[in-house]
């Protein structure tokens, strides 16, 4: 089964999952990302790479931090970009997925940004250009359901590269609803790609998927015990529907036992740092003191988020 | 492959610190297109008079062959650590070519800022070119054919060596 | 009619007969098999030399899709399907639109195959009105319509009481109540088996013990009221368990597995493939050697197809929105002789779980080619191989995870009563 995201030759046609992705690949689009981040830097913010080509931002789950991000991203390639905020469902227009899609196509699109509420709908797509032969079309997945959220994986590593170093020293945490986290998947998918020390998942049982060491995690329901020694701590938000009901009693309970606190973090290394894919739930997940704290390094994340999606869609376009 | 003899690339460099000697402003910025013209970029800093910031520069995201070639593998990030508007800067590169590199290179520089002037200094011109760039300062010209490729390298000891390559080894354009 | 099928390698799993023969077929019934019939003048002669000539498969759960999807296929298409696969008789679930629970509705449905001079049609009945679970139906009126058991399909049977009062009542009568073993509210929202690939696919998943659970409650209901049950697509290696150690107890139950379930497992869903969408979900790979092990010690009876044709337009969604199912009646047979080739398992043994088997579980005096019976016969090439392509299927459903496969065995004739319905 070859992986519809390299092509023939094994270049990069689609980013839909870290999974699977060999390191150089990953490694690539984090090394391309450095000089990204320096033009944000400049007065002129754009490079022309993607003159010229239409990028069409397909939101089918509402995001407007996620949609803002790549449309900064992609106009700073000087490409042209289209929002299109399909809402709930495409089905509820009486509209397909697909149908969508090939009406987009018909429009000229040279690249989709797509997230859906449905695990496997950048696939889905990714496979219909390719049976109706428009490969040279580029797929990014900026989140499906639960499955993965690869930009956000990247930005996740690229941040820690930059703090840390070397990933095969490092011990890793991340925190929270794991099971309901297409973050929490994909930054565990490039972490044991590029050889990192230990990976763990620390959360209570409701919130932890089956069989989530099979992903090569260690599995902690202890908070204190899961952060001791760590390098980097990462929170997941904890949506509101979650907060209440069969899986978790309480946004209070859920802070005593799994919120961060500038104590809990004390036993994690000194010099450890902590991350937030955002929008972060004060006082449910993190305390604002370790949020706005030394060790966060959740404001970078925001821009080193812009370089990386530069990267992979300059990368791909290219390809 | 080696019908030309090519000359040697620090005698090369000399000539050409002979000839910006004096003739460049006092507070000229060299800025080296990465890879090659940055290690002669240094290298002039040291070799002519007076204080010259140095800047160094890639100019992959502004090559006009990415819908050809992609991205490349490797990128540099370019660094202009210094003011850009209002500056006289001199553009080193190694090797002189078609003149697209140069062209990438000054379109990248007006993206940080409104220089006063630009001025162009390369190790070897082959000739060949394919847009209207010329350098002001020339270490030596040569004449090879189409499809070699002329390639600065920098040995362990930091010296310069000119080699001739097959063309589209990434090389010079 | 007078037809003679020469020489072919008959296999008639209940009476234990495999060898070289020629069967004498006449007025709709085995007239004969091996000895000339006195005075046999044949209407037609079917050359089987290096054919299997075996009883019509008989597979117990089919959706035809009529009444009311004829959208996604026909009794038409369906029908030419099934004996393009060799399939002669067949069980529909109750889960059409409106669904089987009305007698009108099952009269006219075995109108309408009766006269397309198919395959034998035999419906399933629902359990409960509108497979709602409130109320029980009619089960007289629908036996007596032409209903040979009745079931809650794959819709959610949640509450017990009404579980129970229904087997109760088809307990009274003697009539046969199929279940799918799945626990409704464990099972809300799941679309995928629940193990390391739906966690990696972020699938909303289905644990294994949502069949355990159901299926020890079924067990104790059967204890309670004596009700015939037939426990309808087994997915788990625990729940054969259960079934292997509720038989040695002298537990009155029969199961089937759908042929998918026998070489597909939550893997093979690969990047999302929603032609693996099924219910219930593949599993994993335990889950499989399980079933299979299950098949070869009797502990499962059957195999079904479990035919379910869906329309492309629903099936080229995102995984967990596709609708669940795949075709299946012409993938039966090849896919069985597939597992039978597998586990070096003889011929005999693999297709009595598609002919002897079923009519054994439905309580039809078919599936096997005894003197006197109906003449539903079955004339394939065992060394033939196809490749599956939409072309190559008459069901209107191409939904198949097995697209591109190269596939073991060929129909060349399939007989219903005695009239060769299908030829290749």
């Amino acid at each position: 089964m070859r992986n519809p995201q390299l092509s023939s030759d094994g270049q990069l046609q689609h980013l839909l999952t870290l999974e699977g992705l060999p390191p150089e690949v990953i490694g690539r689009i984090l090394d391309t990302a450095v000089p990204f981040v320096s033009i944000a830097e400049r007065d002129v913010k754009k490079v022309p790479l993607l003159r010229g080509k239409t990028v069409f931002n397909l939101f089918f789950e509402n995001s407007t931090r996620t949609r803002t991000t790549f449309e900064i991203a992609a106009k700073r390639l000087s490409a042209d970009v289209i929002n299109l905020n399909i809402g709930v469902s495409s089905t509820t227009k009486g509209e397909t997925l697909l149908d969508t899609i090939d009406n987009l196509v018909a429009m000229n699109a040279d690249m989709f940004i797509v997230r859906h509420g449905q695990s496997g709908a950048p696939h889905l797509i990714a496979q219909h250009l390719s049976a109706a032969n428009r490969s040279h079309i580029h797929v990014v997945n900026a989140g499906d359901g639960r499955h993965g959220h690869p930009t956000q994986g990247l930005l996740d590593l690229f941040t820690i590269r930059h703090y840390k170093r070397d990933f095969r020293e490092l011990t890793v945490a991340i925190v929270g609803d794991v099971l309901h986290s297409r973050v929490a998947r994909s930054l565990i998918h490039g972490l044991t790609t590029l050889g990192t020390a230990e990976v763990r998942v620390i959360g209570p049982q409701t919130l932890l998927p089956t069989a989530v060491e099979s992903m090569g995690v260690r599995v902690f329901y202890d908070m204190r015990e899961g952060l001791a020694g760590c390098d980097v701590v990462v929170m997941l938000r904890l949506q509101n529907e979650r907060m209440k009901g069969s899986l978790l009693p309480s946004a209070g309970e859920f802070f005593k036992h799994y919120g961060l606190t500038v104590d809990k973090l004390k036993l994690a290394k000194p010099d450890a740092i902590v991350m937030h894919p955002g929008p972060m739930n004060r006082g449910v997940e993190i305390d604002s003191a370790v949020a706005d704290g030394s060790h966060s390094v959740i404001l970078p994340q925001v821009t080193f988020g812009i370089a990386v999606r530069m990267a992979v869609m300059s990368i791909l376009a290219g390809n | 492959m080696t019908d030309v003899a090519l000359p040697d690339a620090e005698i090369t460099l000399g000539r050409l610190a002979d000839k910006m000697r004096g003739a460049v402003a006092f507070d000229a910025k060299l800025v080296g297109i990465h890879s090659g013209g940055a290690w002669l970029a240094e290298r002039l800093a040291a070799m002519l008079d007076g204080e010259h910031p140095l800047g160094s520069i890639d100019v992959s995201f502004y090559r006009d062959d990415y819908a050809q070639k992609g991205l490349r593998a490797k990128l540099a990030t370019t660094t202009l650590p210094f003011e850009v508007e209002g500056s006289h800067i001199i553009l080193v590169d190694d090797v002189l070519y078609t003149g697209r590199s140069v062209r990438a290179a000054i379109n990248e520089i007006f993206d940080y800022g409104r220089p006063q002037s630009i001025e162009l200094a390369v190790l070897i011109d082959r000739g060949g070119r394919e847009l209207p760039i010329e350098a002001k300062y020339v270490g030596a010209r040569l004449a090879v054919a189409r499809d070699v490729s002329i390639a600065l390298q920098r040995r362990v000891d930091g010296s310069l060596e000119l080699s001739l390559e097959p063309a589209g080894s990434a090389a010079g354009a | 009619m007078k037809i003679e099928i020469r020489d072919g390698r008959v296999i008639d799993p209940r009476h234990g007969v495999d060898r070289n023969a020629t069967l004498y077929i006449a007025a709709g019934k085995v007239a004969a098999l091996g000895g000339v019939p006195p005075g046999w003048h044949p209407n037609r002669v079917l050359d089987a030399a290096g054919l299997v000539v075996c009883p019509g498969l008989i597979d117990v759960s089919a959706r035809l899709r009529e009444p009311g999807f004829e959208y996604k296929a026909t009794l038409d298409s369906e029908m030419a399907a099934a004996i393009a696969g060799g399939v002669t008789s067949l069980a529909c679930p109750p889960d059409t639109d409106p669904p089987l629970d009305e007698p009108g509705l099952v009269q006219m449905l075995k109108h309408r195959a009766r006269s397309l001079n198919g395959a034998h049609v035999y419906p399933i009945g629902a359990l409960t009105v509108g497979l709602k679970g409130e109320t029980i139906t009619e089960m007289g009126e629908l036996t007596e319509a032409g209903c040979i058991a009745f079931s809650h399909a794959d819709a959610a049977l949640a509450d017990t009481q009404v579980l129970f009062r229904a087997l109760q009542y088809a307990a009274t009568f003697g009539y046969r109540v199929w279940l799918r073993a799945q626990d409704a509210s464990l099972a809300r929202g799941g679309v995928a088996h629940d193990g390391e690939v739906a966690t990696r696919l972020g699938l909303p998943a289905i644990p294994a013990f949502a069949e355990t659970i159901a299926l020890d409650t079924i067990f104790e209901l059967v204890r309670a009221t004596g009700v015939r049950v037939h426990l309808a697509r087994l997915s788990t290696h625990e729940g054969v368990a259960r079934v292997r150690a509720a038989k040695k107890a002298g537990l009155r139950v029969t199961c089937d597995v759908a042929i998918h379930h026998v070489h597909l497992c939550d893997v093979d869903i690969g990047w999302f493939n929603a032609h693996c969408h099924l219910v219930p979900p593949l599993r994993s790979t335990r889950d499989r050697a399980a079933l299979r092990a299950g098949l070869a010690d009797g502990t499962i009876d059957l195999i079904c197809s479990d035919h379910t044709p869906v329309d492309d337009d629903a099936k080229q969604l995102p995984f967990a929105e596709a609708e669940p199912g795949a075709t299946g009646l012409e993938l039966l047979l090849p896919l069985t002789l597939k597992w039978a080739r597998e586990e070096a398992l003889p011929l005999p043994a693999a297709l009595a779980r598609v002919t002897a088997e079923p009519a054994r579980v439905l309580g039809l005096d078919s599936g096997h080619l005894g003197a006197g019976a109906d003449a539903d016969v079955c004339v394939f090439d065992p060394d033939a191989h196809w490749r599956v392509e939409p072309s190559a299927l008459r069901s209107q459903g191409k939904n198949t995870p097995f697209l591109g496969f190269e596939m073991p065995g060929k129909v060349r004739y399939t007989l219903v009563g005695g009239h060769i319905v299908h030829e290749s």
